[in-house]
C-alpha cells in the first residue's frame, strides 16, 4: 500500500468518487488548470474534463450559492474555498441557504453538497489564512462539520462527505496536509459521519481532540506516559457536528477525568459545549474539573508570534498534570 | 494617440401596450383568446389575494407578507412564459407568479401562517420556496442552470429579483457567473421604485438597471413592467434565447409597488400621495382589460363570474389553511438533516414531554 500524504489521499477521494458517480462535480478559484492552490485537485480537469471540474470567478458566495443550486437539482457539489478564513464572504449562503433548505421545505429540497476548506494554524502563512472558526459552522443546525485528522480518514471521511444527504463542512488542517504520510488502500473505504475514533484506549484520563492538534496531542500524551506513566484515552472527533458525545462520555466515565484540546479561541469554542455535556451527563463520574487547551480569546497572530497561541505539547502536558494531580 | 471607442452600447425599452390602450400590432404576441383571459384572471386573483391577506394580517389572522399589489403584470406575463419544466426562483413578493405556476393558494396562505408546509412546493413543480434575505436566491438560480446545462437538460431558469437587490453583492456574482458560464438563466428584476423606503435613483447612478447586465456581457433590456404583453414577449424571447444556448438576459421591468412594502411599513414617510395617484392610472390590470375589451374578451358579465369564481376560491383556500391546525410542534426536528442524530433526537423527546405536559394541563 503506497503511503500518501492528506493531500493525496483527499485527492484520490475526489477522483474515485467522480469516477463512481457522474453527479459529482469539483468548483472552485484554481482546481481545475492550477490543480488548487495546495494540489488537492490536481489531475482532475484532465481526467473529468471542464464541466465537471470547474474553475470560478473569484467569487465565495458566488461558488457556495452556485453549489447550493446544484445540489438542489440534483448533482452533488464540492466546492473549495481556498482559505477558511474566506468562508465568511459565502456565510450568508450557508447560513441562511444550505443549512435551511430541507426544513424550511420539509424535505421538498436538500443540499447535498461538499465544502472543502483547508484550515488552522502552523504552516506560517499571511493574515486570515491560520483560523479555527469551525464554531460558527457547528452552530448552525443543518450543517454537519468534519475535521480528518489523518490520510486515510481524510479520504474515508471525504467519500462519507459526498455520499451524504446533507451539506458537509469539510476542514482540512494545513498541518496535517503533507505530513504525517500515511498507508492508503487503494479501495474505497468510508468512515460514518457523526462516529469518533479512540486513538488509543487508557484509564486515567480522557483527552478530546480534533484535526492537526491531535498529533501535537499524542505528542504529549506519550510523553506523560513515559514521564508518569499515565494511561490516557485519546478521542479523535472526527465529526464535530453532530458530534459523537456517547464515545466522550463512555470514556469519562471510565476515566473520571477529561482535557479538552483545540486551536480555536476558548470562548464558546466547541470544547465549552464538550464541557458542558460532560457535566450535564457524567458529573458523578468526575474526579477533577475539566481543562481546556485551546487557543486564546485573540485574533489569531501572524506566524512570529503564532506558536505562542497554538496549544503545544508543554501546555496540554501542564493540563494533563494538573488534572490528574487534582 | 487618439482614444479610440472600444466599445460602446445601446439600452433598449420595450412596450407592447401602453398607459393609453395604443398597441404595437407588430410586438403583439400571438396568443390565444383563452390564454390572454387566463393572464387577466391570474392577475384578477392575485390582485384580490393580495387584498385578502392584507385584510387577515390587520386582523391577526395571518403574518407579516409583502404585498405585489401594481406588480401583476410583471409577474404574471413573465412566469406565464415559462414551461412546467422550467425553474422558477422567486424572491418574498412572488405570489402572482407562484399563482400562474400553480402553487396552491392554501400553500401560500400557510406560510403566512408561521407553518414551512406553505414552502413544500408540489414535487412536479421546478419552483424554489420563497427567498427572503435579498438577492441570496440568484446565486441558486445560476446553480440550477449550470447543473442543468451539465446535464443537457433542455430547460430555463427565470429568477426573481427587485431593484434593491441590485445592489447587493450576490446580484454581482450571479450575474458575474452566468455571464462566464453562458447559462441558461434570465433574471427578471421587478423594478417597483422603492427598496423599503429608498428611492431607486439611490440605489445606482445609472440610468437604467437592464444597462448593469452589459458588464457582465450579457443582453439588459427594459420593459413597461405594468404592460404584460411587453414582459411576456421580452420573457418568451430571453427564455428561447437561453434554451438555445445564447445565454443570460436581465430584463428589467418598471412597475410599481402600489402598497405598502410589507405589512409593518408605512410608504406615508417616504413617498408622495400624488406619485401614487400617477401610478394608479398605470394599473396593469385596467390597462389590460381595455385591450380585452377591445378583442371582445371582456365584459361585465365575465368580470362578475371570475370575481366570484376568485372570492369562492380564496374563500376556500382561506378556510381550508385556517382549518389545517392539525401539526406537531415537536416534528421541527424531523427535516434538520435526513436522519436525526442523536442529539436532536434527545431534544426532540425533551419538548414531547414538554408538549406533552402542557397539554395534560390544558386538559386539568
Amino acid at each position: 500500500m503506497p503511503k500518501l500524504t492528506m493531500v493525496q489521499a483527499i485527492n484520490l477521494g475526489l477522483r474515485q468518487e467522480m469516477a463512481s458517480d457522474p453527479d459529482v462535480v469539483v468548483l472552485g478559484e484554481d482546481v481545475g488548470v492550477d490543480g488548487g492552490v495546495f494540489r488537492v485537485t490536481e489531475g482532475l480537469l484532465d481526467q473529468f474534463g471542464a464541466d465537471r471540474v470547474i474553475d470560478t470567478p473569484l467569487a465565495e458566495a458566488g461558488i457556495v450559492g452556485t453549489s447550493i443550486g446544484m445540489a438542489l437539482y440534483g448533482l452533488k457539489p464540492v466546492c473549495e474555498i481556498q482559505f477558511l478564513g474566506f468562508c465568511y464572504q459565502a456565510f450568508h449562503q450557508l447560513k441562511s441557504h444550505a443549512s435551511r433548505f430541507r426544513s424550511r421545505s420539509r424535505g421538498r429540497y436538500s443540499c447535498s453538497m461538499v465544502l472543502r476548506a483547508p484550515y488552522g494554524g502552523g504552516i506560517r502563512a499571511v493574515e486570515e489564512h491560520s483560523e479555527s472558526t469551525e464554531g460558527f459552522f457547528i452552530h448552525t443546525p443543518g450543517l454537519k462539520v468534519v475535521v480528518p485528522s489523518t490520510p486515510r480518514l481524510a479520504r474515508s471521511l471525504l467519500v462519507s462527505a459526498i455520499r451524504d444527504p446533507d451539506p458537509v463542512i469539510f476542514l482540512e488542517p494545513t498541518r496535517a496536509y503533507r505530513s504525517p504520510r500515511e498507508e492508503v488502500p487503494e479501495d474505497v473505504e468510508t468512515f460514518p459521519l457523526g462516529m469518533a475514533r479512540i486513538v488509543q484506549e487508557g484509564d486515567d484520563l480522557t483527552l478530546v481532540t480534533w484535526g492537526a492538534m491531535l498529533h501535537t496531542c499524542l505528542q504529549a500524551v506519550e510523553q506523560a506516559q513515559e514521564e508518569h506513566g499515565f494511561h490516557i484515552e485519546v478521542i479523535d472527533l472526527l465529526t464535530l457536528s453532530p458530534a459523537d458525545m456517547a464515545t466522550v462520555i463512555a470514556s469519562v466515565q471510565k476515566t473520571g477525568r477529561a482535557v479538552v484540546v483545540h486551536e480555536a479561541p476558548r470562548t464558546l469554542g466547541f470544547g465549552a459545549e464538550i464541557v458542558a455535556r460532560i457535566n450535564e451527563e457524567a458529573l458523578l463520574s468526575l474526579e477533577a474539573p475539566i481543562r481546556r487547551v485551546t487557543g486564546y480569546d485573540v485574533p489569531v497572530p501572524l506566524y512570529a508570534r503564532e506558536s505562542a497561541y497554538l496549544p503545544n505539547e508543554a501546555r496540554i502536558l501542564q493540563a494533563i498534570e494538573e488534572t490528574i494531580h487534582f | 494617440m487618439p482614444r479610440k471607442v472600444l466599445e460602446s452600447f445601446n439600452v433598449s425599452y420595450l412596450q407592447v401596450l401602453d398607459a393609453d390602450g395604443h398597441l404595437d400590432r407588430d410586438l403583439e404576441p400571438n396568443l390565444s383568446p383563452e390564454a390572454l383571459r387566463l393572464l387577466y384572471r391570474s392577475m384578477a386573483l392575485a390582485r384580490q389575494l393580495d387584498l385578502r391577506m392584507l385584510s387577515l394580517q390587520r386582523q391577526g389572522r395571518i403574518g407579516t407578507f409583502a404585498p405585489l399589489m401594481g406588480q401583476e403584470a410583471a409577474q404574471v406575463g413573465s412566469a406565464f412564459a415559462l414551461e412546467p419544466t422550467d425553474w422558477m426562483v422567486p424572491g418574498f413578493r412572488e405570489a402572482a407568479a407562484y399563482i400562474v405556476r400553480g402553487l396552491p393558494l392554501h400553500s401560500i396562505l400557510l406560510y403566512y401562517m408561521g407553518r414551512e408546509e406553505g414552502n413544500k412546493t408540489p414535487d412536479e413543480q421546478c419552483d424554489l420556496p420563497v427567498n427572503i434575505p435579498v438577492a441570496s436566491q440568484l446565486p441558486h438560480a445560476v446553480g440550477i442552470a449550470m447543473a442543468a446545462k451539465i446535464r443537457h437538460d433542455p430547460c430555463a431558469i427565470l429568477a426573481y429579483l427587485g431593484d434593491g437587490a441590485t445592489s447587493e453583492g450576490d446580484f454581482h456574482e450571479a450575474c458575474n457567473f452566468a455571464g462566464v458560464f453562458q447559462l441558461p438563466v434570465v433574471f427578471v428584476c421587478e423594478n417597483n421604485q422603492y427598496a423599503i423606503s429608498h428611492p431607486r435613483s439611490r440605489q445606482t447612478r445609472a440610468r437604467t438597471l437592464a444597462q448593469k447586465a452589459i458588464a457582465y456581457g450579457f443582453d439588459g433590456l427594459q420593459v413597461d413592467g405594468n404592460d404584460i404583453l411587453a414582459v411576456y414577449v421580452a420573457t418568451r424571447d430571453a427564455l428561447a434565447r437561453a434554451k438555445a444556448g445564447k445565454g443570460p438576459t436581465l430584463i428589467e421591468c418598471v412597475t410599481y409597488r402600489m402598497g405598502l412594502h410589507t405589512t409593518a411599513d408605512d410608504p406615508g414617510r417616504y413617498r408622495m400621495k400624488a406619485e401614487e395617484e400617477e401610478w394608479q392610472k398605470k394599473d396593469p390590470i385596467l390597462r389590460f382589460r381595455e385591450y380585452l375589451k377591445g378583442k371582445d374578451l371582456w365584459d361585465e358579465t365575465w368580470q362578475t363570474q371570475i370575481d366570484q369564481e376568485i372570492d369562492a376560491e380564496i374563500r376556500g383556500a382561506v378556510e381550508a389553511a385556517e382549518a389545517d391546525r392539525d401539526f406537531d410542534p415537536a416534528d421541527m426536528f424531523d427535516y434538520v438533516f435526513a436522519t436525526m442524530p442523536p442529539h436532536l433526537q434527545a431534544q426532540q423527546a425533551e419538548l414531547q414531554a414538554v408538549l406533552g405536559g402542557a397539554k395534560e394541563v390544558s386538559h386539568a
